[in-house]
């Protein structure tokens, strides 16, 4: 781990947490994990149901004040700037992303707003991304008559819309059929050449190898974190699969 | 007798077919796998046959019971576990399981051992609302109630999207169980590692089979030359791969690509050479047997 951070150069940091923590009561979801994220960087972040991924997520997008410890994101404190965070920020999940009762170019249009883009750049970038995604004749289609997998690179744009220099991904290929899935990565590709760092959860074990770096949660702390290369070196196999069982399986909380 | 037999069903939903003129048997004690894209019509086709919709054309018997006229019987011998969450969120575990039990005339004492080893795990939350659990737990839950009253069909609409690898193997291993003693199921999942798990499985796009055969039988009828291919560089190696002649197609699978070559003249060290002189480093080219995925996006294109 501590070779891996070695080779980051500090300016291109996006992401930082020092011992960031989440309790609940007696409850500790996030327990002190400290890890730095580069710029371009497509950093997976795994861990079993109830690791406290989606806790820790919610604190790194500015929706949730840690108990202790820090984090910035963005260049932003989480605790104390989580308005300048969430500007800065990109955010979609499996559960929520776009609006079913909206047409397409009307939840672009909500997003471009929302996020203070003028009614020009809204224009001309809708024209843009309808196009790149092959979505012209789908402009004026409501979302919920969409398939689900067309929702999701929809929503993936929707999410880069305003250009941030992070975005955060929780289980986006969730139920997507294989197809799809490449298609959905293929964006997430794009978008990482393009200098936005991707914060992405997946329960796919493939989508993991595709991750410059990997980190797996196990009872609300980091236990490894690494490229997938070095990752299965470390514990001998062949696959991510097999990584995630060896340190999933030692979990304790009871899903 | 087969469990369930399908003839010529259709379903529209206005200008839109979800359901073309499916047919297809599902055997008596058979774990039966459905495996498609989102709006295939996987969900449709489990209304049906739960007797929750009815079809346009076509008919169906599920234990021999017609889905239209003997929906009555056919209800107190299936369980149905839908894709989004639909037990009651603000009732606890515990009411949430004998009120399905209830339901059927039954009790949760007298079907117990069926759901034992499911249900175990959430004893200790017995008294927790089934919408304050967490996803794993939910899914327990949702099993074990439509198990209490003993189905002897299962029906299973992606029980495991959102689920961890671990708890998944798990629940697969709770399903080969339910298995053995007797009881048919049908489960759809978006997973191909679930798939190979399944006897028979039917690969589903646009409201029609594709085929329906055995995992085996669907690995051993692939015929396109598939290589893997990996170099430092991913990214670019799949742009360059797309670009190359004799190609036919090129996806990531997990730490390499795999492409379907269709010049036959092309031998792996003739790529590998290509691709270093393009700047690759660390160049792997190597035939491969094709994985249920592979087969898949094969028949998917």
């Amino acid at each position: 781990m501590l070779h891996a951070i070695s080779k980051i150069r500090m300016d291109t940091i996006v992401i930082e947490t020092d011992r960031l923590t989440k309790r609940f009561g007696s409850f500790t979801a996030v327990d002190k994990i400290s890890f730095q994220v580069t710029k371009g960087e497509i950093f997976g972040f795994l861990g079993a149901n109830g690791a406290g991924k989606t806790t820790a997520m919610r604190m790194l997008c500015g929706l949730s004040i840690p108990t202790s410890g820090t984090g910035t994101v963005a260049g932003y404190d989480i605790t104390k700037q989580s308005e300048m965070v969430k500007r800065n920020i990109g955010y979609m999940s499996q559960k929520f992303s776009l609006y079913e009762d909206l047409k397409v170019w009307e939840n672009i249009r909500l997003y471009g707003g929302i996020y203070g883009l003028s009614e020009k750049e809204i224009a001309e970038k809708t024209d843009r991304l309808l196009y790149t995604l092959n979505f012209d004749n789908e402009r004026n289609t409501m979302v919920k008559s969409l398939p689900l997998g067309w929702k999701q690179k929809l929503a993936f744009s929707v999410a880069i819309f305003h250009e941030p220099k992070i975005v955060f991904l929780d289980e986006p290929t969730g139920g997507v059929d294989p197809v799809t899935r490449r298609q959905f990565w293929e964006l997430i590709y794009k978008a990482s050449d393009m200098g936005i760092t991707v914060f992405v959860t997946t329960h796919y074990m493939d989508e993991a190898e595709y991750c410059h770096r990997v980190s797996i949660m196990v009872d609300g702390r980091i236990e490894a974190l690494d490229t997938p290369k070095i990752l299965k070196q470390q514990f001998g196999v062949k696959s991510m699969q097999e990584v995630f069982y060896h340190l999933a399986q030692t979990a304790k909380r009871g899903d | 007798m087969d469990a369930i037999s399908v003839n010529k069903l259709s379903k529209s939903y206005g200008n839109i077919k979800a359901l073309r003129e499916i047919s297809f048997e599902v055997r008596t004690g058979e774990l039966f796998g459905i495996i498609g894209p989102d709006g295939a019509g996987k969900t449709t086709l489990f209304r049906i046959l739960t007797t929750l919709m009815l079809p346009e054309e076509g008919t169906a018997t599920v234990k021999g019971l017609d889905v239209v006229k003997d929906y009555k019987k056919i209800r107190r011998q299936v369980g149905y576990m839908p894709g989004r969450f639909s037990l009651y969120q603000d009732m606890t575990v515990e009411e949430n399981l004998s009120f399905f039990a209830t339901l059927f005339g039954t009790t949760v004492q007298e079907n117990y051992d069926l759901v034992k080893d499911i249900y175990q795990p959430l004893e200790k939350f017995k008294t927790r609302r089934a919408g304050k659990l967490s996803g794993g737990m939910k899914q327990k839950l949702a099993l074990s109630c439509a198990l209490i009253h003993k189905p002897s069909v299962l029906f299973l609409d992606e029980p495991t999207t959102g689920v961890d690898p671990v708890s998944r193997k798990d629940f697969w291993e709770m399903l080969g169980r339910l298995k053995k003693q007797g009881i048919t199921i049908v489960v759809s999942t978006p997973y191909m590692d679930e798939a190979v798990l399944c006897d028979r499985i039917g690969l589903i796009r646009e409201g029609q089979f594709m085929c329906i055969e055995t995992p085996r039988e669907i690995i051993n009828s692939y015929h396109e030359m598939l290589w893997a291919v990996h170099a430092d560089k991913m990214s670019t190696l799949l742009s360059e791969l797309r670009a190359f002649e004799g190609i036919n197609s090129c996806f990531s699978f997990g730490d390499t690509l795999h492409i379907t070559v269709a010049n036959e003249q092309l031998a792996p060290a003739t790529l590998k050479s290509f691709l270093e002189k393009k700047g690759h480093t660390d160049v792997e080219v190597y035939p491969i047997q094709a994985t249920i995925e592979d087969c898949y996006m094969l028949l998917a294109k």
